[in-house]
């Protein structure tokens, strides 16, 4: 701190301080690194894993994982967990089967209506974003621990899938064309330009999810709440209301996904989606999101989902038991969080050098 | 005052990856004697008392207590040799009893069950002798930050220690609270212990040190007998430069009353009152210092004005317009912007960026449609640090890495965005070195000649004295006296800071 320094009107320093050694690049990349290594050493292990159609079944299943993630990432970044999104989709995929199968049937005037598919979607989207609305409702204004309060939403979602359907399976969804509902199905088993809608979706709702969180107001909003909750809210964030739209993005991801699965098996069960909200959740931590909030990507939760999918795949394609593949899975979590905590404390301690040399 | 040396660090230098803390720096610490370690923000005070403490280990030298060599490689054995640290930061569980965090981790039990009573005993002993009866059971949570510090100093005192660290320990202090820490230091002089006392407050620093350490750029660059040394000469010494206290540059014109502050009353929901029909009004371009002793309501008063406590009484005005029904995020919009007390608690986002948080409370104006603009967020960002002369990496770097001073900076540039009229800042300058203490002087007093509303809470006179126009003295939640920028006196300031307001008696 000299006085030279001091007085030097450039607050900005030159960018070699910005430039990180290779080993922390590597480091920094770690997820993309383990996924391109392990794609790598399944196609060399096994020639049917890079063939067009293996590749495909792959990224549907991803897919599924991924639209969950990404709702997952904004609750996750904002310092909150969902652990009822298996249960919204399940929810919504019943609300959807219902509706189609056997319309809604309104007792009292002894009338059954169908409603037009595109309503159906809208109205099963509606049912999840409902669920967000009461999840971010109970944790944002009634102070409930988020892990409470959606795990509370969990039972009482599928529970409620369970009571329309009277535990029953809502079959052959290709709807009636004199009901005006039919072509539901193309959500599971049509293509755009050759790939299938979900992968499409997928996409979709990756991109929006990191444009949303990199690029608006909004998505600052959510990595300063959950960074520091007492700063955002003396900066001017409404925590609260923050804190309910990521329930309801989580919600609308979960529909979706329940929408897709119902779609792809051209019927609806109760119990779709039962213990979906790890794999989410493990998706987001392998992107390196820490679970304390406000650090993270959606992007590298894409990428936590891929590896996920790759791991799955290839494992089977390779022959390893079930049994083998579910201990593997587990076994990455964990050391991919051990990773995150040997870069954070890395990054700390580039933090207190550069603290002392300025 | 000399006696013979305990502990010693010779030649230790410590390399962090990029640079370089310590230089081989010696630092003796002598039985019964208090020493200063003085320095700028990043001199190399904290790393040199991490590493007596044996919470850092250093690159080269080494550490010799009793002259024998010695190697700390945590935190327990430099205590099982009786070196206590009191860090800057509290390293308190808010959720645990003060009895119960004075013995964290030496719990003390008899046959494997806790032995609640004793710990309870010995922490009353404890803060009798620190002069602060508070009960033993009470969660450190509910005590305010004062007396989170009184925990944090029983908490050292309960050890057996030979050597005592004391890292900023009076930031938190109100001038009585530093009268008993000045007490009990000096009772633990007699007694032989050796003392290190960090702190940015100088004249606090020369009252209580028997010698004088200064660190600059990670070297020991003057020691000295207190007795022979002034402010003038310990500032000279840690920036290298010849400097005097900032006065101020002009008297300003106060323009029309922007805010009005009537009857304000707060209650806590244990029933104490803590604060008692304020009322004040501030005037465009005039800085009002609010000036009191820990606890005298300052913060709360703020805060009030912030909307963080929405079951005050009294009403709250700006430009007329009544904020009483508004949460903080319309407030804000309505031109009141506050700079906390605490920056790691409640002023910054340490995982985000250095830009994300100067631009935290102003997103919308870098958005075209819903879209933030990187180049218009990036200019706005680059303005700021240019402005305010935040030293930083760069804007991508993490906001961790800046020193108290520019985090501090990072904060004003954050509130600055919003282009409030009224700026209220609670103790901007804690914990700030000097050098950067005075840019923040500067800045205020700017940005009340280009016509904004400040005010300025301060537990440090001369502060107080330089920046504000006019001093509002705050005493037990009421307003006990009011002085303009010439009249006030540090014993005037001082007397009307403890005296009590209509001689209530005061519930606790």
């Amino acid at each position: 701190m000299t006085p030279a320094r001091t007085n030097a009107t450039p607050s900005v320093a030159p960018t070699h301080h910005l430039l990180i050694s290779p080993a922390a690049l590597l480091f920094r990349l770690r997820a993309i690194i383990v996924l391109v290594l392990l794609t790598a050493a399944f196609a060399i292990a096994s020639p049917a894993f890079l063939t067009g159609s293996n590749l495909t079944i792959l990224v549907k299943h991803v897919a599924i994982n991924a639209i969950l993630a990404v709702g997952m990432t904004f609750v996750i970044l904002s310092g909150g967990i969902d652990l009822s999104v298996g249960s919204i989709a399940g929810l919504a995929g019943i609300v959807a089967g219902g509706l189609i199968h056997s319309g809604l049937v309104l007792r009292s005037i002894g009338v059954v209506v169908y409603f037009h598919t595109w309503l159906v979607i809208l109205i099963a989207i509606l049912v999840g974003a409902v669920v967000g609305v009461i999840n971010g409702a109970l944790i944002a204004y009634l102070r409930v621990a988020p892990f409470i309060a959606t795990l509370g939403t969990l039972y009482v979602a599928r529970g409620s899938a369970l009571l329309i359907s009277n535990g029953a399976t809502f079959p052959n969804l290709a709807g009636k064309r004199d009901l005006g509902n039919t072509g539901f199905l193309w959500l599971g088993s049509g293509s755009v330009v050759g790939l299938p809608v979900a992968i499409w979706l997928m996409l979709l709702f990756a991109g929006a999810g990191i444009f949303l969180a990199e690029r608006t107001p909004f998505g600052r909003r959510v990595y300063s709440v959950g960074g520091n909750e007492r700063a955002a809210e003396l900066s001017g964030v409404r925590v609260s209301r923050i804190k309910l739209a990521v329930y309801v993005i989580s919600g609308v991801c979960s529909a979706a996904v329940g929408l897709i699965i119902a779609a792809q098996l051209a019927s609806a069960h109760p119990a779709t989606g039962e213990t979906f909200e790890l794999n989410a959740i493990a998706a987001v931590v392998l992107g390196g999101t820490s679970l304390m909030g406000g650090r993270g990507s959606v992007a590298n939760t894409i990428i936590g989902a891929f590896v996920i999918g790759v791991l799955a795949d290839g494992l089977i394609l390779l022959g390893v038991s079930q049994f083998w593949q579910i201990v593997i899975k587990g076994l990455v979590i964990v050391l991919a969080v051990i990773l995150d905590q040997l870069q954070q404390r890395y990054s700390r301690r580039t933090a207190a050098a550069m603290r002392h040399s300025l | 005052m000399t006696g013979d040396i305990v502990l010693q660090a010779r030649g230790v230098s410590m390399q962090y990856p990029g640079t370089l803390a310590l230089d081989k720096v010696t630092f003796s610490l002598r039985r019964g004697a208090v020493t200063a370690l003085i320095g700028e923000n990043g001199a190399g005070k904290s790393t040199l008392v991490k590493i007596l403490a044996g919470i850092a280990q250093p690159t080269t030298g080494a550490l010799f207590l009793d002259g024998a060599e010695v190697h700390f490689l945590s935190v327990r054995e430099a205590d099982a040799h009786g070196i206590g640290i009191i860090h800057q930061e509290l390293n308190l569980c808010p959720n645990l009893s003060i009895a119960e965090n004075i013995f964290l981790g030496r719990e003390i039990s008899s046959r494997g069950v806790l032995d609640k009573g004793e710990q309870e005993r010995q922490t009353r002993m404890l803060l009798e002798r620190l002069e602060h009866p508070i009960p033993p059971q009470t969660p450190v949570g509910e005590l305010p930050l004062g007396h989170q510090q009184i925990v944090e100093i029983a908490k050292a005192l309960s050890r057996d220690v030979r050597v005592l660290m004391m890292d900023e320990p009076t930031s938190a202090l109100s001038a009585s609270e530093i009268d008993v820490l000045f007490r009990v230091i000096r009772d633990l002089r007699s007694r032989g212990v050796a003392i290190v006392y960090i702190s940015h407050r100088l004249d606090e620093l020369l009252q209580i040190a028997d010698s004088v350490s200064v660190l600059r750029d990670g070297r020991m660059v003057a020691e000295a007998d207190a007795a022979g040394v002034d402010v003038r000469w310990i500032v000279e010494q840690m920036t290298g430069r010849t400097a005097g206290m900032q006065e101020k540059s002009q008297e300003t014109t106060a323009g029309p009353e922007v805010m009005t502050v009537d009857s304000v009353s707060l209650t806590a929901n244990n029933g104490r009152r803590l604060l008692r029909d304020v009322s004040v009004g501030l005037r465009a371009g005039e800085v009002l210092g609010v000036y009191g002793l820990m606890g005298a309501g300052r913060t709360e008063l703020l805060e009030c004005i912030m909307g963080l406590h929405p079951e005050m009484t009294g009403s709250i005005l700006l430009d007329s317009k009544r904020l009483d029904a508004m949460d903080t995020a319309r407030r804000i919009a309505c031109g009141l912007a506050m700079v906390p007390e605490d920056r790691q608690v409640s002023g910054l986002v340490q995982s985000l960026s250095v830009l994300a948080n100067i631009t935290m409370s102003s997103l919308k104006k870098w958005s075209r449609g819903p879209w933030l603009s990187p180049a218009e967020e990036r200019g706005a960002g680059l303005r700021m640090t240019g402005e305010l002369r935040i030293k930083t990496p760069g804007l991508n770097a993490n906001v961790g890495s800046l020193s108290g001073g520019n985090q501090q900076k990072v904060v004003i540039a954050k509130c600055l965005l919003t282009q409030p009229r009224v700026l209220l800042l609670d103790e901007p300058t804690r914990g700030v070195d000097v050098g950067a203490k005075r840019e923040i002087h500067t800045i205020v007093r700017r940005m009340a000649a280009s016509g904004m509303a400040i005010v300025l809470v301060s537990s440090e006179l001369e502060e107080i004295r330089a920046v504000s126009d006019r001093i509002l003295v705050m005493s037990r939640g009421a307003v006990s006296a009011e002085f303009r920028a010439g009249e006030a006196t540090e014993d005037a300031l001082a007397l009307a800071a403890s005296t009590t307001v209509e001689g209530r008696p005061e519930q606790v």
